[in-house]
């Protein structure tokens, strides 16, 4: 125990007087997050919309003046038919369109419910989702000042948000578990092998395999101060989520945190068996860079979503272990659940881990080549 | 006791020891003389238990390396070719890192470092990355002494390092000696040999001789004669055609100069090269030593390729 | 102790340093050096670790300026022409010679286009270099397949292909074996013979011995310059490594 502790503290000393990995380990996901979270969110004012107007009576004209007056929408033109939307997404570049259906006015007054269907263009999926927020307040807002002029007024305005392009609608809540996935990698994965790497490289690792530290010693003296930088990072990650950019976490916190360090422990684990193949950090840095940061952000449905995917590549997400958490994060934090609704893709990420520290201890040399 | 029978070691196509049997007894300085890739860092790892031969035997003591590789570790003090210290830890922290890691502290075993370490103790928060290269070496040595190992395995300590220092550490590995630890060191600079109890030359995986420098120099068959002239590199030219020529070549301030014929007359080289043209010319009784030797057991050993 | 007792060539010399200062914040790597070396002669510097060696050889090489002090190297001064001395000067380091993955030809031809020598010069250069070698066939083999003593007198080979004025030498022996050091040796005699001037660092103190002249730095300062039979006299030394030794142990003690 005694060996273990000085060998952690050796492992802390060396992370605080590199002020690189300082850097990487401190700074980093804090811009991370700050970048992602701005560059999706910003303040809407005149987004440009279209209107299909199938009922062109007083109600939808007065429906349309009050958005317009808003100074959220500016109207870039009217559409004649349905076949025009596509075209208006694509060419004219506007970001809504709002469908009233026929005989608006008729529905609402003798109905007592009208349809309006307001269709965004998702692939900015945070600024669809606030612009169908804000549409749709004004028209309840417009709905309650009319059933207030006339009799027993209890109409309807029934609004139906659809979505092109990204029906799910993921933006800066997407993008919160996505980035703690990568940077938990990173932290984890990259800087672990490394450092494992940098001892094979210096020489240092012929004297430590020499010294009577066991094997596993070494490897777990290696990456527990890992694990406490990643746990900082991950609380990080979520105040800054909360507080900034009012992410919800609707689960239980201490869930998301089990969650998180056995994603991890995963990550070290894949840390470890980098190392283990690497002869030296370029390989390391090189092997962590491609076969785990760009499979984490590409293939995890953190930028893409994987249902829009190809079927091979769908398939190779599968494999790719950030997708599971990111699944279980998304559950926990956006929809409240338990763990009786993330115990398959925690039982996944257990296996990954099992797997990955099974070929470590199999890889491990108690000597060199 | 320390014994290596009939050991070898490839690495895919390349043989880099080759069939090497050594006996090392107990408190000696063993020395292991030979160029950069001759073997003797696959040879010092097979005998620390860092590396398992393809043939043969290693006994440190009664433990097998490869078998007892855990037990062999607790006993041995091991410093690699390259500075290995954590160069981002001070002097002071890379000692007890490694104190601790074998189990024991710096008070316990201080009396043993203590003369290498005096020397770099006023300076024992600097950082080893900013140490002078006969610094790191002194570090380096204490740490590999610092859980009072039976055997100290130390390769290439001396390369690269000015002559100074180099010399203050044979002084070290003297006094160790002398503190009952038995030492095995590696070194490409022959002159060290004298400083060693027995040496052996390797070169190309092979042991070509293995003995007190003395006998070894004893065992040089042929006349040596140490050689001078006004221009050097011309009486080593001219001096490559003489008849009874076996072997020349530069060595220091002179050529040694080695005759193939047992009886002759120095009278008849200084005519040679005095009708070459050569000037002060002087001829002189030498008295071969390690390189000479080296050079003459591994004159027909060499090749273009690693 | 400035010994300048050397005869002093009638022609210009190849590398003059007059006062040459070089300092790293408050640390003076090079107090104030003054020497020079001759056309044709093989130059030994001779230098404890950390005494400043690789400091000069840095400045007198182009690739860094004296902080004071005038350097005259193949007739251009450091401080304003650093380029054109890097055009006359060749070099090579125990650190780094060839590169590994391509063969030697390939090496050749590529260092051969760094010093703009053309295409015919260098295919008949090189031809008459590798075959003095004695490995003209093996000129397709790759580096990193080669003893190292093949390795460094290739590299030395290279660093002369463009009949450099001066050539630098880095601990070109460190780790070789003896037969290998000597042939090094006698192809540094070769190239001197030439007309090339050959400025090299050992720590083999026997090498010491086959340089015209050595210079011993201690602690940033040259203290005894001399040819290596006068050196031993003045210090009443058998060898070199003696005069060394009586130089630089005290130096190298006091700085610990």
């Amino acid at each position: 125990m005694k060996r273990f502790k000085a060998f952690v503290k050796k492992e802390f000393l060396h992370i605080f007087r590199d002020s690189r990995t300082m850097l990487i380990l401190v700074a980093m996901p804090m811009v991370q997050i700050l970048i992602f979270g701005f560059v999706i969110s910003s303040e809407i004012k005149n987004a440009s919309i279209a209107i299909l107007d199938k009922s062109k009576d007083e109600l939808t004209q007065e429906a349309t003046q009050k958005l317009l007056s808003s100074g959220y929408f500016r109207l870039d033109k009217y559409l004649k038919s349905e076949q025009e939307l596509e075209t208006a997404f694509k060419r004219d570049r506007v970001k809504m369109t709002i469908v009233f259906e026929p005989g608006f006015a008729k529905h609402f007054y003798s109905d007592k419910t009208a349809n309006v269907q307001l269709i965004t263009d998702a692939s900015d999926a945070n600024t669809a989702r606030i612009l169908s927020n804000y549409a749709s307040m004004i028209l309840r807002d417009f709905q309650q000042s009319h059933n207030a002029t006339i009799p027993n007024g209890n109409s309807l305005i029934n609004t139906e948000v659809r979505m092109f392009y990204n029906e799910n609608l993921d933006g800066v809540y997407m993008s919160v578990p996505g980035i703690m996935a990568m940077i938990l990698m990173l932290v984890s994965a990259m800087m672990t092998s490394i450092s494992i790497t940098k001892e094979k490289e210096f020489g240092s690792m012929e004297v430590l395999l020499i010294s009577p530290l066991k094997p596993f010693q070494i490897i777990i003296g290696k990456v527990t101060p890992y694990i406490f930088m990643a746990l900082i990072n991950t609380l990080s990650i979520l105040a800054m989520g909360y507080w900034v950019f009012h992410v919800p976490i609707k689960g239980s916190l201490f869930l998301l945190l089990f969650e998180a360090t056995l994603f991890t422990i995963l990550a070290l684990s894949l840390g470890i068996f980098i190392s283990t193949v690497a002869k030296n950090q370029m390989v390391a840095m090189f092997m962590s860079m491609f076969a785990l940061m760009l499979p984490t952000i590409l293939l995890s449905g953190f930028i893409f979503p994987i249902e829009n995917m190809p079927f091979p590549l769908r398939m190779i997400s599968n494999i790719i272990p950030p997708r599971w958490f990111i699944i279980v994060v998304k559950k926990i934090m956006l929809k409240g659940a338990g763990i009786a609704y993330v115990w398959k893709e925690t039982l996944i990420l257990m296996g990954f881990i099992v797997l990955f520290v099974g070929l470590s201890i199999k890889k491990f040399k108690v000597r060199v080549e | 006791m320390i014994s290596i029978k009939n050991i070898s070691k490839s690495f895919e196509d390349i043989q880099a020891v080759k069939d090497v049997s050594i006996q090392i007894e107990e408190g000696e300085l063993f020395g292991l003389l030979g160029p950069d890739g001759a073997g003797k860092s696959t040879l010092l790892r097979m005998v620390n238990s860092l590396m398992i031969p393809d043939e043969g035997t290693i006994r440190l003591w009664d433990l097998d390396p490869v078998k007892d590789y855990k037990k062999v570790r607790y006993i041995i003090g091991y410093m690699p070719g390259k500075f290995s210290l954590y160069t981002d830890l001070t002097i002071e922290e890379n000692l007890e890192f490694f104190a601790t890691v074998f189990g024991t502290t710096v008070e316990e075993n201080y009396y043993l470092i203590k003369d290498i370490y005096q020397q770099i103790e006023p300076f024992k928060n600097r950082r080893a990355g900013k140490l002078s290269g006969g610094m790191k070496q002194k570090l380096a040595l204490s740490c590999a002494l610092i859980h009072k190992p039976k055997l100290l395995v130390l390769d290439e300590p001396t390369t690269g390092v000015d002559a100074v220092s180099r010399a203050e550490f044979w002084e070290m590995l003297q006094s160790l000696k002398e503190k009952g630890i038995t030492i095995i060191v590696s070194t490409p600079y022959m002159d060290e040999a004298q400083l060693c109890d027995r040496v052996a030359l390797m070169q190309g995986g092979e042991i070509h001789a293995c003995d007190k420098p003395a006998h070894i120099v004893q065992q040089f068959q042929y006349p040596i004669r140490g050689v001078k002239t006004s221009n050097i590199y011309k009486a080593l030219l001219d001096l490559r055609t003489y008849k009874s020529t076996h072997n020349v070549y530069p060595f220091g301030e002179f050529l040694h100069w080695v005759s193939k014929e047992q009886l002759f007359n120095d009278e008849e080289v200084i005519i040679f090269l005095k009708d070459r043209g050569h000037l002060n010319v002087q001829v002189r009784d030498i008295d071969p030593d390690i390189e000479d030797c080296f050079i003459e057991l591994t004159q027909f050993n060499e090749k273009i390729n690693a | 102790m400035h010994n300048q007792s050397h005869e002093i060539n009638s022609t210009e010399p190849i590398i003059k340093v007059d006062k040459l200062v070089k300092r790293f914040g408050n640390f003076e790597a090079n107090k104030s050096l003054c020497f020079h070396v001759d056309k044709g002669e093989i130059f030994g510097f001779l230098g404890a670790n950390g005494a400043g060696k690789t400091t000069a050889m840095r400045i007198l090489s182009g690739l860094s300026k004296p902080t004071s002090g005038e350097v005259w190297v193949a007739g251009f001064n450091v401080n304003t022409h650093p380029e054109s001395i890097k055009k006359n000067i060749g070099y090579m380091s125990q650190k780094f010679s060839l590169f590994e993955d391509l063969t030697i030809w390939e090496n050749m031809r590529f260092f051969s286009a760094v010093y703009s020598m053309s295409k015919k010069q260098f295919k008949e250069r090189g031809q008459e270099l590798l075959q003095e070698l004695g490995i003209w066939e093996e000129r397709n083999r790759m580096v990193h397949d080669l003893s190292l003593g093949w390795k460094q007198k290739l590299a030395f080979t290279v660093a002369i292909m463009h009949k450099p004025a001066i050539v630098f030498l880095d601990e070109p022996t460190s780790g070789v074996d003896p037969i290998t050091r000597r042939q090094f040796w006698e192809m540094i005699y070769e190239a001197s013979a030439e007309g090339i001037t050959v400025f090299v660092t050992t720590h083999y103190m026997d090498e010491a011995e086959y340089c015209n002249r050595v210079s011993i730095m201690v602690d940033g300062r040259i203290d005894a310059l001399d040819t290596p039979e006068n050196l031993k006299k003045q210090f009443n030394a058998l060898n070199m490594n003696e005069v060394f030794i009586k130089l630089a142990r005290p130096a190298v003690n006091s700085s610990q």
